[in-house]
């Protein structure tokens, strides 16, 4: 198995794949880069947080226009989970306002980027549709 | 009140396409214009406030000064994303306000016609190393992989979000919201484009990012605007007939916004546009029923939907019956975005936030031909700025 490196920091792959928020000692305020204190308490302590890997669908859009190299369309959207925010691409799922609306339930899923030249494999992630419609293919 | 400070001239070019025109050149064209309007010289000046966001040659203030008046004034550049023109004349009102000076003069300037995605329109290659950087300790660019950066994208997140907490909402709504803008600029002969289109074409157009299309996002452009503020003072010193045509600024508010939980994720322009509101109206003494026009963002057409409800214009959560209700057209009993509005007067960035409230004014001047609203006396002028900044400006009619 080739040696993988997650695509983000806050992406942990074991056990199991989750998200890992900076939470705030202090005040409980979570952030998923780096920050020099807390923008709500302004604390400067933080510790690992595991953030649930399913939630709920909160918005959404269908990018159809994007950067060259960005394969559209695709779905970005806010995914409340368990009261935290995330902001990811809704995959496995037909980008149409058809299939997904707000308030469907999601969940983490990781995805392949791309392997680097000295053979490790950046894994992404994505969250799906937590019931699969038997009439759409894996995309 | 002694300390009331006003608009006493302001100008606007046409926006759309300048290729003969540099973007010192457009900034001066608004500049002259303002101090031409209020009967005053660069002599008169005792601030030059200006701010071009894009690509510019830097440096703005001090270049306009070369083409149009260098008298040693300070001169601040402003950077405040969408809303660095509010900021701009908010720095001029600060120095009149603060007494260091009876005048001042604010500028806006943006050349962007034929610009694409002003953000996430390009994407950094994979390096043949995944190595983390930044922040987020990221082995690659994220943009479309971890959702989008792009504005038609986020502003869509935004206004689906209002749709889901509220209900109501559909892409039918937000198409509606753009036909109503593009039918305003058919009577403003500064606009972009003056063109209506129906509402079926409005949801047929090139799709952006669901459920933006094309039309319903704001137009690329060139334009320019500039104000001139002045005291109570230097305003009594001047003829009849200007302090007639000033315009009082009775409130300038500028915000950003506080830390909530998902604004890491989604950029909230809600909560500071709600504060800003607040305090403006606090400020002015009115309130959202004793407006008789607003100007209000609508870099997307999901965008204007939920500041209809941010400025207070409708009761919490009802935006889009605020809408059904027909109350924002011209005819109705708030007319918003008259002058067409970002998606089709256009959104030259740094020249946006001093243009909507050249467009209240020549309203409560009297002087908005076509398109005037009938005795209109109080004004509303909003921005947002993504980062966010928001800037809010009431103006009333002067009582001379």
């Amino acid at each position: 198995m080739p040696q993988q490196i997650p695509l983000v920091d806050y992406l942990a792959l074991s056990p199991e794949p989750h998200l890992v928020a900076h939470e705030c000692t202090a005040c409980g305020a979570r952030y998923f880069d780096h920050r020099n204190a807390c923008a709500n308490c302004f604390a400067t302590e933080f510790r690992d947080a595991s953030v649930a890997t399913t939630g709920e669908l909160r918005a959404f859009t269908i990018v159809s226009l994007a950067a060259p190299g960005i394969p559209v369309p695709f779905v970005a959207g806010v995914i409340d989970c368990g009261g935290t925010s995330v902001r990811a691409n809704v995959v496995n799922i037909e980008p149409d306002a058809d299939h997904v609306h707000v308030g469907m339930k999601v969940r983490l899923a990781t995805q392949p980027v791309g392997v680097d030249a000295a053979g490790t494999e950046a894994i992404g992630f994505g969250f799906e549709p937590l019931e699969r419609d038997p009439g759409v293919a894996e995309r | 009140m002694a300390d009331d400070v006003w608009i006493l001239g302001i100008h606007m070019t046409k926006f759309g396409k300048h290729p003969d025109k540099d973007t010192v050149d457009l900034a001066c064209e608004a500049g002259m214009g303002a101090l031409a309007d209020g009967g005053v010289t660069m002599r008169d000046m005792g601030i030059l406030a200006a701010g071009n966001l894009m690509g510019g040659p830097g440096s703005i203030g001090q270049m306009i000064q070369k083409q149009m008046g260098q008298t040693g004034i300070p001169v601040y550049n402003v950077a405040n994303a969408c809303a660095t023109g509010a900021t701009a004349l908010r720095t001029a009102i600060m120095a009149v306000k603060a007494g260091e000076c009876d005048a001042g003069l604010a500028v806006g300037v943006e050349k962007l016609a034929g610009a694409g995605l002003l953000a996430g329109g390009a994407r950094g290659k994979d390096s043949d190393e995944w190595t983390p950087r930044g922040r987020y300790g990221a082995v690659a660019p994220v943009d479309g992989r971890i959702g989008t950066e792009t504005m038609p994208g986020v502003f869509a997140q935004i206004g689906m979000e209002y749709g889901h907490k509220y209900g109501g909402v559909d892409f039918e709504l937000f198409a509606k919201i753009s036909e109503k803008n593009h039918a305003h600029s058919t009577l403003n002969p500064l606009a972009s484009y003056q063109k209506r289109f129906t509402l079926e074409e409005i949801m047929n157009d090139v799709m952006i990012a669901y459920p933006n299309t094309r039309p319903m996002c704001s137009a690329n452009c060139d334009g320019a605007a500039a104000a001139v503020v002045v005291s109570n003072a230097k305003l009594k010193s001047m003829p009849l007939a200007q302090q007639k045509r000033a315009v009082k600024i009775s409130a300038s508010v500028l915000t950003t916004d506080p830390w909530e939980e998902a604004c890491q994720i989604l950029p909230n322009v809600n909560t500071l546009t709600r504060n800003a509101a607040k305090q403006a109206y606090e400020s002015a003494g009115v309130g959202p029923d004793d407006l008789d026009l607003v100007e209000l963002h609508d870099c997307f057409a999901t965008a204007e939907l939920v500041h209809y409800d941010n400025l207070g214009l409708c009761e919490e959560g009802g935006a889009a019956d605020y809408f059904r209700s027909g109350a924002t057209w011209r005819d109705g009993r708030m007319p918003v975005n008259v002058s067409g509005g970002l998606e089709s007067k256009g959104h030259p960035i740094a020249a946006t936030g001093i243009a909507n409230i050249w467009e209240i004014c020549h309203h409560l001047r009297g002087e908005a031909g076509d398109r005037q609203i009938e005795n209109a006396r109080v004004g509303l002028a909003h921005v947002i700025g993504l980062g966010s900044a928001c800037g809010v400006h009431i103006l009333e009619r002067s009582a001379a």
